[in-house]
């Protein structure tokens, strides 16, 4: 395990030590209170939180915002939003933390973002997926980093419109996530291919998948396309049965997440070959951004940084930004310095959207292939959040009014 | 086509069946629920996954690997049942459950540190990838393979079981261990050995899941709750019952994720409470003779002592100044141990006086939520109004499922209400348009006066406080010492006149109604309603502190849902390795008060008694 009580330590210790050199007006730090599933999801959130501490360091060793620095305290969530709230009554409540942050799993980021704006605090979501938190969902308070189902879809759907597959079968976790992921997935290519049509749809149970049924079932239905949004041990067991069986000869597969290396490298030597999906190629993006921070992050860990590292890293730089943007630590103010503010991330600036408060942090898109047993990308390239983003009078509708 | 689907459901049958073999044996002799199986099952799988890695990758090779991971975690199963379970045979049945899940926490903790985060699988040989043509389709040659060790399984036991000295003395003990103790047999080796024995199973089939799934530290609870429902169809104790429950499920699976792909799930808890209102044994199982050795009959509980009100004034005093002094973060952890008191004492006043066991609590406490939040969020419905509807609505829905409910005891009645409250948690996950889904109903905060967190707290207290103390006069009352009679000798208390079954029914609704209130309040405390507040870790929550406080114990929903909620907000704070030490937390509060916290202070309190007056005299 990366992450050990002494970086905590190393953080605030950086974090005491720097105002008295930059002396600014304050010298109290900006506290950024962060619930996650550190206990149930280790594999996306421990990287997640190796990068945070490191981002902490960076800007408090630069001065920190504003001459004041950065001081990150982490809660864990039980995998469940009713813990969630309680880790965020307690940094809201008792720690008095200026900025909430968080959360791996939808329905924890938006019991938070309910808190949030029940208790007039800034929320800032990194890895909860769910469309409705910048738009059904969406309140003022509540900014998110990582790009949502709808973009991660959007971003594929063009490759997926290339194919030549007409018949198409979908599987994805039978819970919101999953059943999301395909709504979206079937609406847009149906706009670009009217001429396709769904076949079959098979719904496993999250981290329960029967691989045997859920394979035989699509092979049953004969599609020449397979959209799959599984992931974690469901798609290793999906991927070997389909593997064993044929299920993926000849037929073209568009996977969600399945190139984020937490998911990628559990495949190994399974790794399918030409599977169209959304991720992060890590080291193997060799752009001056994310090059830097891939060697940083080596440094540090001894490792190469995962999604949830890149995820962590940004959202402790996007909060730094809109904290420095913001006029005073007030929930209108930072609302208002959040709102629009551009922010570095590993990949070029991104953004928090005045209209819906969603970043416009993309992701990559490209193809799977083995490579000395293990799985990568491809024929990657970056697809800007923005770009995927439907048109501003769509936004407009979305969101509630208030 | 159907040959093939006909087959791929038999592969799946024989994995389901070898991990339910070793729990229904386990349970068959030494009526311990283990719910550890899923976590011997994930261990076999993480060991079998080092083992095998160092083994050459040919079928002999594999074989090898995998009867050494059963030999392994046989091993660790023995030493489970020596140094755990041993010491709780002589305490009610549901302590070594506790016991057990405390392993869980600790088993799962503990993968995590020593295999790290990722998911562990094993790379697969040429062999294992293989395929032979089933109506012109390619079927994996390792779904023959499980195909013939289920049945060979099945095999070996029957012939362990019937044809040794072994078995023999071992379905003796199984029969009257009291005899068998009496005709000088060790039973303790007896028992030692068959919880070793089912453990090897488990840890067998974890290692032959490697080629086709992934390890990860969550696959100990899907295992062991799959495992339970098989068990459970299949009769408990029953392994000809478990494989025939195996081939039920794997064909309810296979069938239904081609015509009813969304519902597979509520599909096989429906199953199996039909199996159990049909037949409440399982399809296999005897009628159980419900002798456990649970030593004396529970004393009957006499009232509070001044001491008892004593303490419960000044705590009531207590938790009425919190607002003088804190509105924040303590306010708030007090307001979840008031709700968490008053869920649990719902729960006890089944379990406990009325003897009806519940898994699926956490059933009635999301119906109360999900009824308020729904009527609140559509209808515009105040607060208070909304509370109300979804105490009205669970209480209905108890009377209905009642009469189902009350017919059962023991285990069986444990897994009906968990298949109800899975059925219940499968509905408002899967019925989007209705319940939200995973996403919930969000944005239901308190109300008109009670919109500031002191006046929901005063509100939060009152209801609490005072639904405990009125359940508790319930139990004082003819009613209560009627429902009592109905636990201790249900024939007897018929033929005293006492009509046994509309008492339990009663029973069963109120307290179905009080766990809703709980959640109801618990909506508006969070302002949100999500499908986790049904899920079984929320059961589980519940059965933990009432048996933390004391199952015979009046005081045991106070007393355990101070400390559990207590002991886990602080450790859940305090360190990542939290899930580990409240497990051996559990443990050793198990092993030192057997009879719980309350019940161990009231023995403490009743020979202290008995000293001064000795010493007096």
């Amino acid at each position: 395990m990366g992450f050990t009580r002494r970086h905590l330590m190393a953080a605030s210790a950086a974090s005491l030590a720097v105002p008295y050199v930059a002396r600014a007006a304050s010298r109290d730090p900006i506290l950024i209170g962060e619930v996650n599933s550190y206990a149930a999801f280790p594999t996306f959130t421990m990287p997640y939180r190796n990068a945070m501490v490191m981002a902490v360091e960076e800007i408090n060793s630069k001065g920190g915002v504003s001459g004041r620095p950065l001081k990150l305290i982490t809660k864990d969530d039980g995998a469940n939003p009713q813990d969630a709230i309680r880790a965020a009554t307690e940094l809201v409540r008792s720690d008095r933390v200026n900025v909430l942050a968080g959360g791996f799993l939808s329905n924890v980021g938006l019991a938070l973002s309910s808190f949030a704006k029940h208790s007039n605090t800034l929320y800032v979501a990194s890895e909860a997926l769910a469309n409705e938190l910048t738009w059904q969902d969406g309140n003022a308070n509540t900014f998110r980093l990582t790009p949502s189902i709808y973009m991660l879809v959007a971003m594929m759907i063009d490759d997926a419109a290339k194919l030549p597959a007409t018949k198409w079968a979908t599987v994805a976790p039978n819970y919101s996530y999953g059943t999301s992921a395909v709504k979206t997935f079937q609406k847009l290519l149906k706009a670009k291919r009217p001429d396709v049509t769904f076949v079959a749809e098979q719904w496993p149970t999250l981290d329960q998948i029967n691989a045997s049924a859920t394979v035989a079932a699509l092979a049953a239905a004969e599609p020449d396309g397979i959209f799959n949004a599984t992931f974690a041990s469901d798609l290793v067991a999906f991927v070997r049965q389909g593997n064993t069986t044929g299920l993926f000869k000849n037929r073209s597969v568009v996977s969600l997440l399945t190139g984020e290396p937490e998911y990628l490298d559990s495949l190994g030597s399974d790794t399918p070959d030409g599977w169209i999906v959304t991720g992060y190629p890590s080291a193997a993006y060799t752009a001056p951004g994310n090059e830097a921070f891939v060697t940083m992050y080596k440094n540090h860990f001894k490792d190469d940084p995962d999604w949830g590292a890149v995820i962590g890293y940004t959202l402790i730089h996007s909060i730094a930004a809109g904290v420095g943007r913001s006029k005073g630590l007030s929930l209108a103010e930072l609302e208002q310095g959040f709102a629009g503010v551009t922010f570095p991330t590993p990949f070029g600036q991104c953004q928090y959207r005045a209209i819906d408060h969603q970043s416009t942090l993309g992701a990559f898109v490209g193809k799977l292939a083995k490579k000395g047993g293990k799985g990568t990308m491809v024929d990657f390239r970056y697809v800007d959040g923005a770009s995927v983003l439907p048109p501003d009078s769509v936004v407009e509708k979305l969101r509630p009014k208030s | 086509m159907i040959l093939f689907q006909i087959l791929t459901a038999l592969g799946t049958a024989s994995s389901l069946f070898l991990v339910a073999a070793g729990l229904t044996v386990i349970f068959g002799v030494t009526r311990v629920v283990n719910f550890a199986h899923g976590s011997l099952y994930m261990l076999g799988a993480y060991v079998g996954w080092v083992v095998l890695s160092h083994l050459p990758q040919t079928i002999f090779g594999f074989t090898l690997g995998c009867l050494v991971t059963a030999a392994i975690i046989g091993v660790l199963g023995v030493l489970i049942e020596i140094c755990i379970l041993r010491r709780l045979y002589r305490v009610p049945e549901l302590y070594q459950l506790l016991a057990t899940f405390g392993v869980v926490l600790i088993a799962g903790n503990v993968v995590q540190l020593l295999w790290g985060t990722r998911v562990v699988t094993l790379p697969r040989a040429a062999w294992m990838q293989a395929t032979i043509s089933v109506s012109g389709h390619p079927f994996p040659v390792y779904s023959v393979v499980m195909m013939v060790v289920g049945p060979l399984v099945l095999l070996a036991l029957w012939l362990l079981f019937s044809r040794t000295r072994w078995g023999a003395l071992v379905r003796a003990a199984t029969e009257d261990r009291e005899m068998v103790g009496a005709l000088g047999i060790r039973q303790n080796i007896l028992f030692t050995t068959v919880f070793g024995l089912g453990a090897a199973l488990a840890g067998l089939s974890g290692a032959l899941s490697l080629p086709q799934v992934a390890a990860t530290s969550q696959m100990a609870l899907s295992a062991v709750s799959d495992a339970f429902v098989i068990v459970v169809i299949g009769g408990l104790g029953s392994v000809t019952g478990a494989f025939l429950a195996s081939v039920l499920i794997a064909v309810l699976q296979t069938f239904g994720a081609i015509i009813i792909p969304q519902y597979v799930m509520v599909a096989v808890f429906s199953v199996m409470a039909v199996v159990l209102v049909l037949r409440p044994n399982g399809l296999l199982g005897r009628a159980g003779k419900g002798g456990r050795a649970m030593g004396d009959l529970p004393k009957l509980v006499e009232g509070a002592t001044k001491l008892v009100i004593g303490l419960g004034v000044i705590a009531f005093i207590a938790a009425a100044l919190v607002p003088a002094f804190d509105t924040g973060y303590v306010l708030s952890i007090m307001q979840d141990a008031l709700i968490a008191m008053l869920f649990a004492a719902s729960l006890h006043f089944v379990m406990g006086p009325g003897g009806m066991p519940s898994f699926g609590h956490a059933a009635w406490f999301g119906i109360g939520a999900y009824g308020a939040a729904l009527s609140a969020s559509s209808w515009n419905l105040p607060m208070s109004e909304s509370i109300v509807f979804g105490v009205v609505t669970a209480s209905i829905l108890a009377a209905l499922v009642g009469s189902f409910m009350i017919r059962l005891s023991g285990i069986y009645l444990a897994m009906l209400t968990f298949a109800f409250a899975q059925v219940i948690w499968a509905l408002a996950t899967q019925m989007t348009g209705f319940t939200g889904g995973d996403n919930g109903i969000l944005n239901l905060w308190p109300d008109g006066v009670f919109a500031s967190p002191t006046a929901f707290y005063a509100l939060v207290l009152a209801l609490c406080a005072g639904g405990v103390l009125v359940l508790r006069r319930v139990l004082f009352s003819p009613f209560g010492f009627a429902l009592r009679a109905t636990r201790d000798a249900s024939a007897r208390a018929a033929a005293s006149g006492i009509p046994v079954g509309p008492v339990r029914h009663v029973a069963f609704t109120i307290s179905g109604g009080f766990a809703a209130l709980s959640g109801g309040l618990f909506a508006f405390a969070k302002g949100s309603v999500f499908p986790t507040y049904i899920n079984v870790s929320h059961s589980i929550d519940a059965l933990i502190i009432v048996l933390l406080g004391g199952i015979q114990t009046m005081a045991a929903p106070v007393v355990g849902a101070l400390v559990y909620t207590g002991l886990r907000d602080y450790l859940q704070a305090a360190t990542t390795i939290w899930p580990m030490l409240l497990g051996i937390a559990i443990i050793v509060i198990v092993s030192l008060f057997p009879q719980g916290i309350g019940g161990a202070a009231e023995h403490w309190w009743a020979r202290l008694g008995s000293r001064a007056k000795s010493k007096g005299g």
